[in-house]
């Protein structure tokens, strides 16, 4: 494994640093045009461009529309692609409502996110701290294998990570959803420790001779000084654990507890293909399960595209 | 990196040498632990201890409830001679060759156009981001339904232009294509990489560039290539891991209760579907262990020949990291 090094904290650059829009740069001659991406676009220039992301935007977002669309649809219209549906049947999430425990499995899918979120991002940010501001023996051998973990596919610790669940007679509950993060999760530890790393060392240097515990240095000035980190950490958290689908496939019997991924695919199983056939149902559980994540990244989209920005700069 | 005098915390210069002993040290590293301890155990009893139990399991034919008992080398070799293994494994390796390059092409693609747009790349870069937050079993479900062969939209659309489309959920030919172009939607991810690593190139090499009188094309292969390819190289590790472990999309669309199984199909078989039926439906835990081994075997050896073949092309600004 080759050293990874990620730009510290603010390190990712933003916006900030594109080319101030203005007058483009004009061309002496067939040898003087600018090349490189910094260079100012001409007006056509950019013009193509906004066009071609505006298709791609189209493309991009169109799935989104088909997919509110149809599950306003009566069952026999779902595959007309008309965008406005013809008829407005709005009953589709009341029945869905009726047909299953939706508003269970969204309760069940915020306690296990915001438990999953939670711990992870408080013990992957106590050890990531360990690792940025403590040198002691065994310090490179165990990054080294906290990096190595990243690499691992999880499918080689799922049958005796179930085995064990198993035997503390939790295999049938949410527990395994959200307990393993107490023990904190390497990508975010590996995220934490490089924002840890670019804070001043004199800082921590005066707090100790001022007394401060080495508690105080993470949960007073570390953690305070990383908030975005937290935050980035935090996020994405909630996006995978809202998303995912094998933990519960594998851990969740009882319909009761599913979170809104497993429900969804009993929705699927119910309403479609071999099912009832009525896609609009489908359609509309659908909805219900990607709203909050749009919506959460509306309100968080600054923390997730700098937080990937800085994940992706391990060149 | 940094030219401030500050020393960042991560420095070991200081008075910190690594030879002074004493209490503080001492002290120092029982606090250093304290603060790792949560990995320690967790990695213990989360990864070492179920990787070691995995790899115990994978000689026994331990069914989730009775005794196991050992059958020796009997997993491994009924895995070179089981026809789903073969099959599934064909499928995710073919599925991530055409997956892996076409999204990175996509992404590099429209990061480019993002970066000479000015302010409009925010709302851009955000609106592709959108797909990245669907649920994975949302996108399935999409999958099934704009893919559908005769009523679907992409199909519809097709039409427009005078051209039948494919039946892309039923016809074993067409669903991994399907499921590929599925994929790409949530290429988001990759574009913010990308972009932030394009606008990591520093401004000078490119006035050089331009000062020798570089086209735009050799502008691009000369320094904008090498510039990111530590970033291209990342992703293209991240991005086979993660196909190589496809799953939920799939499982989605095509299993699951056994009245959707009427619908599965072989070509959808993916190796980590076929792993987790035979671990927790077939409950054959001692051979799915196997099965997982031999993913990790493959997906090891797949990161060792990238890392090795990058040597050649991927360049690390000023020192040999």
């Amino acid at each position: 494994m080759t050293q990874l090094s990620v730009p510290p904290a603010g390190g990712a650059r933003t916006e900030r640093d594109a080319p101030p829009p203005g007058p483009p740069v004009r061309a002496h001659g067939p040898h003087r045009r600018p090349t490189g991406p910094h260079r100012a676009a001409t007006p056509a220039n950019r013009a193509v461009r906004l066009v071609c992301l505006v298709l791609a935007s189209v493309v991009f977002l169109y799935p989104f529309f088909w997919l509110v669309s149809a599950s306003l649809k009566p069952t026999q219209d779902v595959f007309d692609n008309a965008l406005v549906p013809h008829v407005w049947q709005f009953g589709n999430y009341a029945e869905i409502w009726r047909a299953v425990p939706l508003l269970n499995w969204i309760g069940n899918s915020v306690m296990v996110t915001l438990a999953a979120a939670v711990t992870v991002t408080v013990s992957s940010a106590l050890v990531a701290f360990g690792f940025a501001y403590f040198r002691f023996p065994g310090r490179n051998v165990l990054f080294a294998l906290v990096i190595g973990t990243m690499m691992l596919p999880s499918v080689v610790t799922m049958v005796p990570q179930y085995l064990i669940w198993n035997w503390l007679h939790l295999a049938s509950s949410q527990v395994p959803l959200w307990a393993p993060n107490l023990f904190g999760s390497a990508f975010y530890i590996f995220l934490l420790r490089q924002f840890f790393l670019g804070l001043p060392r004199e800082l921590f240097e005066a707090a100790r001779v001022d007394g401060a515990s080495y508690w105080t240095l993470f949960w007073r000035i570390a953690a305070p000084l990383c908030r975005p980190a937290l935050i980035v950490t935090f996020i994405f958290e909630v996006q995978a654990s809202w998303t995912d689908l094998v933990r519960p496939l594998i851990y969740l019997r009882d319909p009761k507890l599913y979170t809104v991924p497993r429900g969804l695919k009993a929705v699927l199983d119910q309403f479609g293909d071999g099912g009832e056939m009525r896609w609009e149902i489908v359609c509309a559980a659908s909805v219900v399960v990607t709203v909050p994540m749009i919506v959460a990244f509306f309100v968080c989209q600054r923390y997730f595209t700098e937080g990937i920005a800085t994940t992706g700069n391990k060149g | 990196m940094t030219t401030t005098q500050h020393a960042r915390l991560g420095d070991s210069t200081r008075r910190r040498s690594a030879k002074v002993p004493g209490r503080w040290r001492r002290h120092e590293t029982w606090a250093a632990y304290g603060f790792i301890s949560p990995w320690i155990v967790g990695f213990l009893v989360f990864t070492a201890g179920p990787m070691i139990a995995s790899f115990v399991l994978s000689f026994t034919d331990y069914d989730g409830i009775g005794a196991s008992h050992s059958v020796g080398l009997d997993n491994y070799r009924h895995l070179f001679q089981d026809p789903a293994v073969a099959k599934s494994l064909a499928n995710t390796l073919l599925f991530t060759v055409m997956r892996v390059p076409l999204s990175m092409a996509l992404a590099l693609l429209l990061a480019m156009l993002l970066l000479r747009v000015g302010r409009a790349s925010g709302f851009f870069r955000t609106l592709f981001y959108l797909p990245v937050m669907t649920p994975s079993v949302a996108v399935g479900i999409l999958f099934l339904l704009l893919f559908n062969g005769n009523v679907g939209l992409i199909n519809h659309v097709l039409g427009l232009f005078g051209v039948q489309g494919p039946a892309w959920t039923t016809d074993s030919l067409w669903i991994k294509p399907g499921l590929v172009l599925t994929s790409l939607w949530s290429v988001g991810s990759t574009v913010i990489i990308y972009l932030a690593a394009l606008k990591n190139v520093p401004k000078d090499l490119y006035e050089a560039a331009e000062l020798d009188g570089v086209g735009r094309w050799n502008s691009f292969r000369h320094v904008t290539f090498p510039q990111i390819s530590g970033t291209l190289f990342f992703t293209l590790i991240v991005n086979t891991i993660a196909s190589l472990q496809t799953f939920t999309e799939a499982y989605t669309a095509f299993f699951g209760s056994s009245n959707s199984q009427t619908y599965s199909n072989d070509a959808a078989l993916f190796y980590v579907v076929y792993l987790f039926q035979q671990a927790f439906q077939y409950m054959h835990m001692g051979y799915a262990s196997a099965l997982a081994w031999l993913l990790f075997l493959v997906v090891l050896l797949i990161t060792v020949i990238q890392a090795k073949v990058s040597k050649r092309f991927v360049y690390y600004e000023g020192d040999q990291r």
